[in-house]
């Protein structure tokens, strides 16, 4: 599927992406690339569009032009076709792409994880339960070796794996809690977790530090360039957060008004004057 | 919460062994007893046999809604599939042209005569195939609209039943009678404990905890990689073979059937019991079932006029007994809002704690704080 000559180590390309919502483009031709082992952040004020470039990735809404490539690999595509033919405003003209459409646990498949802005717990689920079901999806069993436990073999392997990686995330002891009884940094970190049980090799993160204090934000950043370096992931995360995203971006894309207004190192970025006007306001003299 | 870990994959230790094989073993010594005396507790035999099929029922239709969130309100018309197929496939060939007397029977089905077992899971199997026909459009709606739109598909059926073209299959609406019962008792709670035990194995496994999943957040169940409709379909076909199976059960117990036994009220009884025993509680949906079925023959005595020191009490009489009915379920709906059992399911550990907290809270002293466990009410 790959005709668009990449680089090696490129992990996820954006194309032109923009997603509109009847007259309301919220994500208009952003291109992003993100490279094997980088940590990646999509920076902008609120409304700018970062979440719905994160569900035009996972497959929670169908980008309305544009491509998404995965290791190479075109996972996604589409262009305006029905009444968004006539419809479409986006600043990209319209790609006449063969759209292919996958539903988010296709995405997940691929290796690509993500959490969300608001928690998304399984609530009344112990801890334990929620990051085992992370691993049904890999999981070789039916639904009639599960029932008769013909499967207790993949069972007990899924149980132990789960053990572990609760362990390694410190939520061992927590594993009976109801997950939603958790204090909120933990379920963060639970959402990671869980996140991280279905293998990925590129994990999304929506804002995860969101709600954190500065000493929780400070550890946050530590961890996530550890599970970078153990599980050997590419990050592309959203976060308002700007220590913690100045601190460990390799790369910053910002976005306002569904734009891409700038893209670079964290000290190109925080340097550039449509980025302080973005997040400051431009008052009326000096526009 | 169930406690997974009480899989026998890791060989904890059960503090239920001992209780349940007791309680195993004094349910097997009732049936016997029942069995030995079948002709002189008809009566209870068939309380017990209605209260047991509702029981498969009960929990097939919480594997739908109280595990996997999905509100189906077609039980009813499941039921009748599969209490179609036994019906049909298991009347006797040489009573059937007097069953059968108004327009004769299709010769199609004239001569098929399956066992009993055969046609139960024949039956489940059918209800399981349109289920899976009607689930590819109908589980794309949520909630109220899927209860309606499954609650329609229920209607459908029982008019396609009582339809006059399909006289010669179903009989119309003169219904069908002969049904063979089963041989025994045994072989009656068996299967109900077969069906019971397949879901219960289903729900603790990982399949079971994927619904689960659905249940609690379907976006970010998709997003660990679950097929949103591939696992509504597989828990609504499988809780329609169980319903099937069910309706099957159904008709061997009630020997005559027509299109009348599986009007909307079926389903609400149903849904009744669901909702009483908890929603998510398998224990819960089974002691619903015998709950409700017992306790409508148990308020007989309102139905009763009464006289009391020559004064006769008027609110005595036929169809008193539902007031009252409902007014208990009312009463038991506003302490347990969460119905009977919650979410939990039924431990003697828990019941224990149920018994002891019955002085701390009838008798007056409010010095014993109720802990969340037992402020809940539920027993586990």
């Amino acid at each position: 599927m790959s005709e668009t000559k990449l680089p090696e180590n490129n992990v996820l390309r954006l194309d032109h992406i923009t997603m509109q919502f009847g007259g309301v483009v919220a994500v208009n031709d952003l291109s992003v690339d993100v490279n094997r082992g980088e940590i990646v952040a999509l920076i902008g004020p609120n409304g700018a569009g970062k979440t719905t470039a994160f569900n035009c990735i996972t497959g929670i809404y169908e980008p309305t032009n544009g491509r998404v490539l995965y290791n190479g690999n075109v996972i996604l595509a589409n262009c305006p076709h029905g009444k968004m033919k006539w419809q479409y405003i986006g600043d990209f003209a319209p790609m006449d792409l063969k759209p292919v459409i996958r539903t988010p646990d296709e995405i997940t498949k691929l290796g690509i994880a993500r959490t969300f802005q608001n928690i998304r717990l399984f609530h009344n689920l112990t801890v334990f339960d929620n990051v085992l079901i992370a691993k049904h999806m890999r999981a070789k069993q039916n639904v009639f070796s599960a029932t008769l436990r013909i499967n207790h073999a993949e069972e007990a392997r899924m149980r132990k794996e789960t053990t572990e990686l609760l362990e390694m995330q410190g939520l061992l002891k927590y594993k009976d809690e109801i997950a939603s009884s958790l204090p909120y940094g933990l379920q963060r970190r639970l959402e990671i977790a869980r996140a991280l049980a279905t293998s990925p090799s590129l994990l999304l993160l929506d804002e995860p530090a969101a709600g954190m204090n500065p000493q929780e934000t400070q550890d946050l950043t530590d961890f996530i360039r550890k599970i970078r370096d153990e599980y050997k992931l590419t990050i592309f995360m959203i976060e308002h957060h700007m220590d913690l995203v100045m601190q460990i971006s390799d790369r910053i894309y910002v976005l306002d008004f569904g734009r891409e207004i700038a893209v670079g190192t964290p000290e190109e970025v925080q340097n550039n004057d449509r980025v302080i006007d973005a997040y400051l306001g431009v008052s009326e003299e000096d526009a | 919460m169930d406690k997974n870990n009480n899989l026998p994959l890791n060989g904890k230790k059960r503090p239920n062994l001992i209780p349940n094989l007791i309680a195993i073993a004094v349910f097997i010594g009732l049936i016997a007893f029942l069995e030995m005396n079948k002709f002189t507790y008809t009566y209870e035999i068939s309380t017990l046999e209605r209260a047991a099929v509702y029981a498969v029922v009960a929990v097939s239709m919480n594997l739908l809604t109280g595990f996997t969130g999905l509100f189906s309100l077609g039980q009813a018309g499941f039921m009748a599939i599969g209490a179609y197929t036994v019906a049909i496939f298991t009347i006797p060939v040489a009573q059937r042209p007097s069953v059968y007397y108004v327009d004769g029977i299709s010769p199609l089905i004239a001569n098929i005569h399956l066992p009993f077992w055969a046609a139960l899971l024949l039956g489940g199997l059918i209800a399981a195939g349109i289920a899976a026909l009607i689930g590819i459009p109908v589980l794309r709606l949520k909630s109220d609209y899927l209860a309606i739109a499954t609650l329609g598909f229920s209607e459908i059926i029982r008019a396609l039943i009582s339809a006059p073209q399909f006289n010669k299959i179903t009989n119309g609406s003169y219904g069908l009678k002969n049904i063979p019962t089963f041989p025994n008792l045994f072989v009656f709670f068996g299967i109900v404990i077969l069906c019971i035990a397949l879901m219960v194995l289903l729900i603790n496994s990982s399949y079971g905890r994927a619904f689960k999943a659905i249940r609690e957040d379907e976006v970010a169940a998709e997003s660990m990689g679950l097929n949103l409709f591939h696992y509504k379909e597989l828990s609504f076909v499988i809780s329609s073979f169980f319903t099937g199976v069910g309706g099957g059960l159904l008709a061997m117990f009630m020997r005559s059937i027509d299109s009348k036994t599986f009007q909307v009220a079926l389903t609400y009884d149903i849904l009744l019991i669901v909702v009483l025993g908890g929603i998510g509680s398998v224990t819960g949906s089974v002691i619903g079932a015998f709950l409700i079925t017992f306790g409508r023959e148990w308020l007989r005595f309102f139905d009763e006029p009464l006289t009391i020191a020559g004064v006769s009490i008027p609110l005595f009489r036929t169809g008193f007994r539902m007031v009252v009915f409902s007014v208990l379920l009312m009463v038991v709906v506003l302490f347990h809002s969460r119905g009977l059992m919650g979410t939990n399911e039924f431990s003697w550990p828990g019941f224990l704690r149920w018994l002891k907290s019955f002085p701390a809270r009838f008798g007056g002293r409010k010095k014993v704080p109720s802990d969340p466990a037992s402020k809940g009410g539920t027993k586990a």
